[in-house]
């Protein structure tokens, strides 16, 4: 390291001395003049007159070895000189062309002298000429100041330098950051400073074994960075040879023609045969050389067979009218004798290797945090479901009536938090009224509905189904009529905006997380209001039993009532949950019902738990089917509505089946 | 045997009747051979309607009678449809490619005639390549016989599923609602091969037909008819019969009919895949007429007001299904074709565009509650039939035997 | 004597509750047998897992000469075997003619399409009507089923049974809600059925089960408790214990 360190800085001095020595030979005249005036001049003045024609000149192509001659000086001025020349402040006085960094001071301007970092005049505009370095130069003053900035005492300076280096990384600047890891202090910028020296040898790395040792050392770095510096590495090409494959050439694999990773006509194309006749080219010179009716003595009515175009083709070939194109013979025999391979771009084989061993340990994790990921969107979506089934798992699972009418439940309960949101400008505040509101809107909607409609339809369930439905279109034109076709956005306050961020792979939005908790906080209220409540206790009671249940003072008529608009103000309450995520449309119940029912029928009529596991489950495969694939969530819902059919073959009764007698058919 | 079926039920004959003089008077009054009363489009929509009524009578079957209120038999039509639309689409493109092509100095290929073919049609699905269901899209015999075979068989394989795990009552009902959301979901995609939500259009064009609309309108009318006649009579021979007796059975208590040693299973597979064809057939007289047809036309949504003019017809009697479906997808042209008048209240101005399907959803809970037995209950007033007396029995026809035995329990 | 059936120590448990206990049971071809037992005594869950309708966890029930085992079997593949079952609530449809029902009942093909092409033969109308003459219900052949009285409906059913001609009849309570002249007929068509095939009756009413005058098993707690003539398991003192004493 240290050795490393010495070799660059050696260099450096080499390389401004040499510019020195240059200067001093071509323009001796200034040399003397200033020589013959000076007194005594600062050792980094010195060095910046060295190169005074250079700067002054300004020029992006010959600026270098000035900036060199500053940086390597060795001074501890540099840093100054280079933020001042880099910041535009930098002067030169045309009275003795020396420089001074020079800042506006009442009418004139104060010179301050690099080596003491003194004011040492205050002059006016007319005598000192500003020097203005270009945007190009000012980059490359930047990657100068970089090594100093590595080691700058203050920390903030250091990041900022790092992050500029992260920005434009360079080989050059390999050395400078190695010579400043050893002395860095602070942790996170000295693992700063090692992740970034190691991606930088990985790409720029000029020995093998220490870039074998960079790769090797990042495997299994999640850092979108680290992969981004090793795939240059295992690029490959196809390339084609003839006979055998010569040894110097760092191979990934031999190619067959005519497989899938090369067809035949890619492989044509490599070689360096005539242009292959498409068919479209066929019938286009065909057209062009139509004489007579005829083309190349074949009528042009027996065109419309392939092979007399071929014929008709080879007539024209061999007359010289048309240039000469590749048949498939022809192809043939430019493919016989060749090989083809796909060669890395990087000609170091034990390097590709490292790279690609390397790149598969990461994908290895990645792949097994995508399916964390994949789990908490499985699990997310899972509680939407949940959500969206809760009330219908006290309606139609505990009540037995099936509702169609839930989606446009959970439908009133979005629009009552598009309505408060209107009201209410504040989010947080909106959110917080909109779910009791929602509650109370949908629960009198359940229980109107119950009065008028389904306590007529007891133990008629298709009617049930029939009637309600009929309630379910008339519901969603009403909401298409009042607030129209287009989505409303009912937007979440801020502290739900963010998101929970692991790492690279695995996120999830907050609004989802709420969802969780508050599908958690449903099934604690739901198994609170059936196993500690009065409700709950008359509410089984008249399910499994109603005459009895009346039989022993309790009301079934008002516990149907109660039951069916806790249902329904549930719903709401998940209503306002999902226009949280969701666009607020008329047919957002809709998109939600038929899922709901699977979820509750997966599950197993009647149980929570069911519910909740179907609700899981369902999450899971959907999310699994669109991981297969991601681009196309309608069929992992075509997928995964005809693998729940199939599973109700094996358990017809749900997860959690109800056993005994009353559970037959 | 035929003219003794008939003979026993006389309100066949009063439908043959009915339906033959209707087709006569309409036929009078089309644009194509008569006074041009009635205009083409008005054709469409009577003929439509009339596919509309024989699927009715296929919903009929399944639910009226043998209790199994399928949720998807719209889906089955909505496939009948694809099937003749593929047809219909492959051939016009046909001609149209084959027309613009012979403008080259060359003939074109035959390949390059179906590459043709193949952008014209999938163009829209950014493809050009054809899916291996067209397959034989060039064949009107093999699409016809698809027409029947995709629903039937679709049909068969979900119903082998359904029946054998005994899934029953409002189970089966949402199954089949949720096959009828996969079907339509899948059909949503690009890459389904039936041009995703863009569907099959020009489908009223008949390739190497050359007579106008007018008289293509009246050719479809008279094919619809004569399918619903004969798919009357089928329903009504069905039904007459033992097997009538044994579906309805199997309707009022599933148990029951198992152990008289009948295989329920294997009836309802029966009549659900034959129900299927007959949607199938229904489907692909209806599309052409209406000229396009795209995956929202299979949506759950559809099977439901299926059943809601099953229902408002009146459910276990054939002509009860017919009149459903007539009356109510006639009065929903007349209000949502904005011919009906706005009714003014002053403060707000009721346009039945927006109105009308409030109306129907709520006349359908009235039907429900109040009237189970739909417009056709109102024949049962006029003929003082006798209604059985259940002895107080309130388990309803339509109750799946899961229910029955539950509230027994 | 040679058995038609022979349940060999079944057992079910729903839940946990153990509704049939190693019950074994055996009955001639043609033979009566009265079930009694207490409620909750595992009745109906025999007729049940005979039937098909439920599955034991463990046992066999084996079937006729050739002692096929009916577990696994579905409930209309057995009745297609010969066993017929009348279900405690009289159960004919209602909406159709007693003709109706009992030509669905007459033993014929039961596959769809044979019932699609099927056509009433002059045996099976002739076989319909004798049938409905025993039952006593032949002025009322074309009146549909829902409006017979309680008692009719029983017995249209005996009769559908019967059309069945099975070689097995499982009867459950076919006396509850019958008139007494109507119980005496339903212990006539009962006893002369027994004559051809095997009967196996489930009762409470003690007076019935004097009057068909046959065999009695004893159920308790899902298995046999005594078996033996009225009068023997009545004096048996457990039998007392359990079911007659309460």
């Amino acid at each position: 390291m240290l050795k490393r360190l010495l070799v660059v800085v050696l260099a450096m001095f080499c390389l401004a001395t040499q510019v020195v020595a240059q200067d001093a030979a071509t323009e001796p005249t200034n040399e003397t003049a200033s020589e013959t005036e000076a007194v005594a001049l600062g050792p980094m003045q010195e060095v910046l007159q060295s190169v005074s024609e250079l700067i002054v000149d300004s020029s992006r192509r010959t600026i270098q070895p000035a900036i060199d001659a500053v940086a390597g000086s060795g001074l501890d001025a540099a840093p100054f000189v280079l933020e001042t020349w880099q910041a535009r402040d930098m002067w030169q006085r045309i009275s003795d062309g020396q420089f001074f960094k020079a800042v506006k001071a009442g009418d004139g301007y104060a010179l301050t002298d690099f080596d003491t970092g003194e004011v040492v005049a205050t002059v006016t505009k007319d005598d000192i000429e500003q020097i203005k370095p270009n945007s190009g130069i000012q980059g490359l003053i930047g990657s100068a100041l970089v090594a100093f900035q590595l080691n700058d005492p203050d920390p903030a300076k250091r990041r900022e330098a790092l992050a500029s280096l992260e920005r434009n990384a360079s080989e050059d600047l390999l050395g400078v950051l190695r010579a400043s890891i050893d002395n860095e202090e602070d942790a996170d910028i000295r693992a700063r400073k090692e992740r970034l020296e190691k991606l930088i040898t990985i790409t720029y790395g000029t020995d093998p074994a220490n870039r074998i040792a960079a790769i090797e050392s990042v495997a299994g770095n999640l850092d979108v960075a680290v992969r981004g510096a090793l795939n240059p590495l295992v690029a490959t090409r196809i390339m084609a040879f003839d006979g055998a494959i010569p040894d110097d050439v760092n191979v990934a694999r031999e190619l067959r023609v005519g497989s899938e990773a090369l067809s035949r006509e890619e492989a044509y194309a490599l070689t360096d045969g005539e242009p292959l006749l498409t068919d479209d080219a066929l019938r286009g010179l065909l057209q062009a050389n139509i004489v007579d009716g005829a083309v190349g003595g074949v009528p042009v009515a027996e065109l419309s067979d392939p092979e007399r175009r071929v014929a008709a083709f080879e007539a024209l070939e061999a007359a010289g009218t048309v240039p000469p194109a590749a048949t498939e013979d022809d192809v043939d025999a430019a493919l016989d004798g060749k090989v083809f391979a796909a060669v890395y771009s990087e000609p170091n084989a034990d390097v590709t290797d490292a790279a690609q061993s390397a790149l598969t340990a990461i994908e290895t994790k990645v792949g097994l945090f995508q399916i964390f990921d994949l789990g908490l969107d499985a699990l997310s979506l899972g509680s939407i479901y949940f959500l969206a089934a809760i009330g219908l798992a006290i309606t139609f699972g505990v009540m037995g009536v099936i509702n169609m009418a839930h989606g446009e439940f959970i439908m009133m309960g979005a629009y009552t938090g598009y309505v408060v949101q209107q009201i209410v400008p504040n989010h947080t505040a909106s959110i917080l009224l909109a779910i009791p509101l929602a509650f109370a809107v949908t629960f009198a909607a359940g229980v109107a509905m119950e009065r008028l409609v389904i306590r007529y339809l007891y133990n008629r369930p298709l009617e049930t189904l029939l009637a309600t439905f009929g309630i379910s279109i008339a519901l969603q034109q009403l909401a298409k009529n009042i607030f129209g076709t287009q989505a409303r956005p009912l937007t979440s306050p801020d502290w739900l905006g963010g998101a929970w961020v692991m790492n690279d792979v695995v996120s999830i939005s907050t609004v989802r997380i709420a969802i969780f908790v508050l599908a958690l906080i449903f099934l604690a209220v739901f198994l609170f209001i059936m196993k500690r409540t009065r409700l709950g206790l008359e509410t089984r009671a008249v399910t499994q039993n109603r005459g009895m249940a009346s039989a022993m003072g309790i009301n079934p008529e008002r516990v149907n009532m109660l039951t069916f608009g806790l249902g329904s103000g549930i719903a709401g309450i998940a209503g306002v949950a999902i226009g949280l995520y969701a666009q607020v449309t008329s047919e957002i119940g809709q998109a939600y019902i038929v899922q709901s029912f699977m979820t509750v029928v997966v599950g197993g009529v009647g149980n929570i738990w069911g519910t909740l596991l179907g609700a899981g489950l369902i999450g899971i495969l959907q999310k699994g089917i669109e991981w297969f694939n991601p681009s196309n969530t309608l069929a992992a819902q075509t997928y995964m509505i005809i693998f729940i059919i199939i599973f109700i073959q094996f358990r017809p009764r749900g997860i959690i089946a109800l056993k005994g007698r009353a559970a037959g058919d | 045997m035929q003219r003794s079926f008939l003979i026993k039920n006389p309100s066949v004959m009063i439908f043959l009747a009915v339906l033959t003089v209707f087709t006569i008077l309409v036929t009078f009054s089309s644009e194509a051979f008569g006074a041009g009363i009635i205009s083409t489009s008005f054709v469409k929509t009577l003929g439509k309607t009339l596919c509309l009524a024989l699927i009715a009578v296929a919903m009929d079957l399944v639910w009226g009678y043998a209790g199994i209120l399928s949720l998807g038999h719209f889906a089955f039509f909505g496939l009948g449809g694809y099937m003749i639309g593929m047809w219909l689409m492959y051939e016009r493109t046909k001609e149209i490619v084959a027309t613009s092509m012979a403008q080259n100095p060359i003939p074109p290929t035959a390949q390059e005639v179906v590459d043709g073919i193949g952008t014209q049609i999938f163009g829209v699905v950014g493809s050009s390549e054809f899916p291996v269901i067209w397959f034989f899209a060039d064949s009107l015999f093999m699409q016809l016989l698809l027409v029947v075979a995709v629903p039937g068989v679709l049909a068969f394989v979900f119903g082998w599923l359904a029946f054998r795990s005994r899934v029953t009552g409002v189970y089966l009902s949402i199954l089949t609602q949720a096959m009828t959301l996969a079907l339509s979901l899948y059909l949503f995609q690009n890459d389904s091969g039936l041009r995703g939500n863009n569907g099959l259009s020009g489908l009223q064009n008949l390739p190497g037909v050359t007579a106008s609309q007018d008289y293509v309108s009246i050719w479809f009318f008279w094919a619809s008819a004569l399918a619903l006649a004969l798919g009357y009579i089928f329903a009504a021979w069905i039904v007459s019969g033992k097997f009538g007796s044994v579906i309805r059975g199997i309707r009022d208590n599933e148990a029951r009919v198992r152990f008289l040693g009948y295989s329920v299973e294997g009836y309802k597979l029966f009549l659900f895949t034959v129900t299927a064809m007959i949607a199938g057939v229904a489907g692909a007289l209806y599309y052409p007429q209406a000229g396009i047809i795209n995956p929202a036309e299979i949506a759950p949504i559809a099977s439901i007001y299926l059943a809601v003019w099953v229902a408002i017809g009146g459910r276990g009697r054939l002509y009860g299904a017919v009149l459903g479906a007539v009356f109510v997808s006639l009065v929903s042209t007349y209000f949502t074709g904005g011919q009906a008048p706005d009714i003014n209240l002053g403060f707000y101005r009721i346009q039945w565009v927006d109105w009308w399907t409030i109306l129907l959803g709520l006349s359908f809970v009235l039907v429900t509650l109040f009237a189970p037995k739909g417009i056709g209950g109102l024949f049962d007033l006029i003929a003082e039939r006798r209604t059985p007396d259940r002895h107080g029995a309130d388990l309803g026809p339509d109750q799946g035997s899961l229910r029955e035995r539950e509230a027994e329990e | 004597m040679s058995t038609l059936l022979e349940v060999n120590g079944i057992s079910v448990t729903f839940d946990g509750f153990r509704a049939i206990n190693n019950l074994s049971f055996n009955i001639g071809p043609a033979e009566m047998r009265a079930i009694i037992g207490p409620n909750g005594a595992g009745k109906t869950t025999f007729m049940d897992i005979v039937t098909g309708k439920t599955r034991p966890d463990t046992g066999k029930v084996l079937w006729g000469e050739l002692s096929r085992n009916l577990v696994g079997m579905n409930e209309a593949r057995i009745a297609q075997e010969g066993i017929g079952r009348k279900f405690q609530k009289p159960t004919v449809f209602e909406d159709q003619t007693v003709e109706e029902n009992l030509l669905m009942a007459v033993k014929n093909k039961r596959g769809a399409f044979s019932v699609l092409f099927w056509k009433p033969s002059d045996a099976d109308m002739n076989r319909v009507a004798e049938l409905a003459a025993e039952i006593g219900l032949a002025n009322e052949l074309m009146r549909k089923s829902g409006e017979l009285s309680h008692g009719q409906k029983q017995w249209l059913e005996i009769g559908m049974l019967l059309a069945q001609e099975p070689r097995l009849l499982l009867v459950d309570e076919p006396a509850a809600g019958m008139t007494p002249e109507e119980r005496e007929k339903t212990t006539d068509i009962l006893v002369e059925a027994a004559k051809t095939r095997a009967v196996v009756v489930v009762e409470h009413d003690m007076e019935f089960v004097r009057r068909l005058n046959c065999k009695v098993t004893v159920l308790h707690e899902g298995s046999v408790l005594a078996e033996g003539s009225l009068d023997h398991v009545t004096s048996n003192q457990q039998v007392i214990d359990v079911y007659l004493g309460r």
